[in-house]
């Protein structure tokens, strides 16, 4: 068995073997085409090494451990990141494969190389794959090869790739990967052609920039672009782009960089150029017999051919083309700071702006037309920024993904997500707010007077320190008897927060979280492993995914408000209907909202159906071990508090579970009384989870319907290092 | 409601697994001492009883007449190591009681259309048709998840 295949010694039946990227590339060779030196290491190395280091069963475990189709995106991540971990922490190649190092030594001893995907699912006439599995530019060094080798494995799972699979239907279990190793040219124009544009067919397109090619893959650098005319191969248009920066080589990986006087005045290629490359597209489209997406870089003014695929069925613009989104996850650093930089400056204003202007109208003040009018228009408020929730801020969550990443690489962890300790901190909101309550618990727990007072509901009585403290409290974050999200309504007075105080202060203070000592230690230990420059872009990639964190709670917090806008004119028609009957408004409009609320209705009845024990027959069902995943270490014995309502937070006693549906921001008040945290949302970078890690508290999160299932009372076992929540006393079955 | 859903999806996987499998394990004991053995065994349509047969001059067949409380289970195993995320167990409980001459009538032909090899054994007078009144089940699958299914009487 042949562990690597130089590209010419690849022949036309390999496909299963190599992949569609490298048959194409020996095509090219085989017909003339100038393209770099190549490597294949085929799909037999990669079965042979998951195989070897037991990883196939591990990663289908991974990936089993719900039903794909109900994982959550988020979930998706997790599973990914733990498998990207399980390669990185994997034998070396070397190790596995001396020939494969040997070839790498006498090949590629020091020449820089580029290290790409080449499945044989991608690249097909039915399904495109670009940009969804990992290629890695400019990796020097037999070692650096080798590790990138297994992050190209690694990639055939990530989120973006395990997403589109499974929307085209593929078979997980029947993935495997070939990786080229493909000499780097340093190009200084590059660019995509398309040897027919997606849109109109008689025409082609034809895309470049200054530096390498990835800055244009990547979404980084703004290509110029030439539409061509396929018959005459003339220009039919060019629309030039800004030309601020280009991608250039580091010593290791790549950059951007901003471009000299000369890159701004001149477009990357000449007309003459551009007929030249439509015209080869032109001849690789012979040559594969369908359009072709090729991928091209010219070097002290000669032309080297990457890669070339076909344009598949589904690719361009086609709507049905689900692979932009997907992409959309995995983005550069470049380009999650121009996205950081717009949600902060535009985006999170815009919401709160929204937020505000809806609140400012008075609903009582409507009539029940103008009333009716006014829920439609929130409903659209609302499905504009879930749109945009969708699209800029999920994507942005990819920051704290990012850092994950690299923080794995350099630091290989035995936890995959020790880095999550690096990303909380006292910065937050909901902290900051524990942090004042346990002021208020610890005023009780030192002064037996002042506990009795508020034990007899005499706070009036408390003191002014107290009372300072009390007030304080309620003027940030309300009297915790509001709804978790909007708090416009509810002014009941401070009874639920002093119950809150006094179960607090029933017990020591919480012995909270990872000391600030430690994670000092641990950003050190990380940003020590990056010198000189590289060492500024580490603390920049460390403040982006912060950034990220932060702002993933907020979005929440905003889109929850904008939220309860909608849901507080819905109630004022409700309350109206229940008062007399139905709302004089059209027919027509009656008929809107009817169905409008009936959805919604439809929606709470599903949220607010409780116990997991149904009626049957003669079978009663009732869950014994529920599996999640594994969100926080640790382990804890106690009564369940199911959280359905705002109501059951401020009943919250001291060691009991917090179960609920997703462990909002504004929730989180009762974490310090609570022994563990299990959750139906799934994923380890959602707020639930990273606040358990804080309070050192067993977590689960992913169980399927955990509030379904589980009621108020029942007693469970929190495993936060498997991920399984028991039910029951140990005897019970 | 998805708890509805979720309910016949468990019972429909307890009836697969109950039709399709042939053996089982059953678990006895005698004065504290543990035992377990394959039995050939089929079920009732409305999961509430397993029957097996055994020769009466067995260990478990001793064991059942001084300790009816016992355990069968049934899997889906095949040996490979893709069964720690396919395979499902299922642990029935309950009391196990040699068949009466009502339960023979009903019981041995479904018995006999499920294992027809096993006829001369299941009607030799020195072998008994034993019958497990399931308490309840234990359904496990995607190696962790378990799910536990009371019987009412």
């Amino acid at each position: 068995m042949r562990w690597i295949v130089p590209l010419d010694e690849i022949k036309d039946e390999d496909l299963p073997r190599v992949g569609g990227k490298c048959i194409a590339l020996f095509q090219l060779a085989r017909r003339g085409f100038n393209v770099p030196a190549a490597c294949c290491v085929p799909v037999t190395a990669y079965d042979h090494y998951i195989d070897g280091c037991g990883l196939r069963e591990r990663i289908l475990m991974e990936l089993s451990r719900k039903d794909l189709k109900e994982m959550r995106w988020e979930e998706i991540w997790d599973a990914s990141l733990r498998i990207r971990n399980l390669f990185l922490r994997g034998p070396a190649i070397g190790e596995v494969f001396p020939e494969i190092r040997a070839f790498l030594e006498d090949r590629f001893p020091e020449t820089p190389v580029v290290v790409r995907s080449s499945s044989p699912e991608e690249d097909s006439r039915e399904s495109s794959f670009a940009g969804i599995h990992e290629s890695f530019v400019n990796v020097r060094g037999v070692d650096s090869i080798e590790r990138h080798v297994k992050l190209v494995w690694a990639s055939l799972w990530s989120d973006s790739a395990i997403l589109y699979r499974q929307e085209l239907h593929l078979d997980p279990a029947l993935s495997a990967m070939a990786v080229i190793v493909q000499e780097l040219i340093q190009g200084e124009r590059s660019g995509v052609v398309f040897s027919r544009s997606p849109n109109r067919s008689h025409e082609g397109v034809l895309e470049a920039v200054y530096g390498l090619n990835q800055g244009l893959v990547d979404g980084v650098v703004q290509p110029d672009r030439w539409v061509f005319d396929r018959e005459t191969l003339r220009v039919v248009s060019h629309s030039p782009a800004p030309r601020d920066h280009f991608l250039t080589v580091n010593p290791e990986g790549v950059r951007t960089a901003p471009a000299p006087p000369r890159m701004k005045r001149w477009p990357p290629l000449k007309k003459k150029e551009v007929c030249r490359l439509a015209s080869l597209s032109l001849k690789s489209e012979k040559v594969f017999g369908m359009p072709q997406d090729m991928e091209w870089t010219i070097a002290m003014g000669r032309l080297w051919i990457l890669q070339s695929r076909p344009i598949t069925s589904i690719g361009g613009t086609d709507d049905r083309d689900k692979r932009r989104w997907y992409l959309s996850l995995k983005r550069s650093f470049e380009n999650l700071k121009q996205l950081r930089n717009r949600i902060e400056s535009e985006l999170i204003p815009g919401m709160i702006a929204d937020a505000v202007k809806l609140g400012d109208v008075n609903l009582e003040h409507l009539n029940d037309r103008q009333l009716c009018e006014e829920i439609f228009r929130r409903s659209d408020v609302e499905k504009k920024w879930a749109a945009v929730y969708w699209e800029e801020f999920i994507p942005f969550a990819h920051g704290m993904r990012l850092f994950g990443q690299v923080y794995n690489d350099v630091m290989r962890p035995d936890d995959p997500y020790e880095f999550v300790a690096l990303l909380a901190g006292s910065s937050l909101e909901s902290v900051r707010r524990n942090e004042m309550l346990e002021a208020m618990a610890s005023m009780v727990r030192q002064d037996e007077g002042l506990r009795r007072k508020l034990t007899m509901g005499r706070h009036l009585d408390a003191g002014e320190a107290f009372l300072r403290l009390i007030d304080g409290f309620i003027g940030e974050f309300g009297d915790l008897s509001c709804p978790v999200t909007g708090a416009v309504q509810c002014d009941q007075g401070p009874e639920a927060l002093v119950r809150m105080v006094l179960e607090l202060a029933e017990g020591p203070s919480p012995s909270k979280r990872i000391p600030q000592r430690d994670v000092e230690q641990l950003e050190e230990a990380f940003l020590s492993r990056f010198p000189g420059e590289r060492r500024r872009e580490a603390v920049e990639l460390l403040d982006l995914a912060r950034a990220s964190y932060r702002l993933r709670d907020d979005d929440n917090i905003h889109l929850g408000r904008i939220e309860a806008r909608k849901l507080a004119a819905v109630s004022e028609a409700n309350r109206r209907i229940n008062r007399k009957g139905r709302l004089d408004v059209p027919p027509d409009l009656q008929e809107r909202l009817a169905a409008f609320l009936a959805a919604d209705g439809e929606l709470s009845t599903l949220r607010s159906h409780g116990n997991g024990g149904v009626p049957g027959e003669r079978l009663q069902l009732k869950p014994r071990q529920l599996v999640g995943q594994p969100a926080g270490p640790g382990i804890c014995r106690g009564a369940a508090r199911v959280i359905r309502e705002t109501a059951d937070l401020v009943r919250f006693k001291k060691g009991e579970v917090l179960v609920c549906d997703a462990v909002d921001p504004n929730m989180t008040f009762v974490v310090p009384l609570a022994s563990g945290i299990v959750e139906r949302r799934g994923g380890m970078l959602i707020h639930g989870a990273i606040i358990a890690r804080e309070y050192g508290l067993p977590c689960v999160t992913g169980v399927p319907d955990v509030i379904r299932w589980v009621c108020t009372g029942d007693s469970l076992t929190v495993d936060g290092y498997l991920g399984i929540v028991t039910v029951g006393a140990a005897h019970s079955s | 409601m998805v708890i509805g859903k979720q309910k016949a999806v468990f019972i429909n996987e307890m009836r697969d697994l109950l039709e399709h499998q042939r053996l089982a394990v059953l678990s006895t004991h005698d004065q504290g001492v543990p035992h377990a053995s394959l039995v050939a065994f089929c079920a009732g349509e409305d999961l509430t009883w397993i029957a097996f047969a055994t020769l009466r001059s067995t260990r478990k067949y001793s064991n059942l007449k001084a300790e009816p409380r016992a355990a069968l289970l049934i899997d889906s195993r095949t040996n490979r190591e893709s069964d720690f995320r396919t395979a499902r167990a299922l642990t029935a409980k309950g009391c196990v009681e040699e068949a009466g001459e009502g339960d023979l009538l009903r019981i041995i032909p479904l018995y006999l259309s499920k294992h027809p090899q096993l006829e001369d054994f299941v009607k030799s007078p020195s072998c008994a048709l034993m019958v497990m009144r399931v308490e309840s089940y234990d359904l496990v699958e995607r190696f962790q998840n378990v799910m536990e299914v009371c019987v009412t009487p």
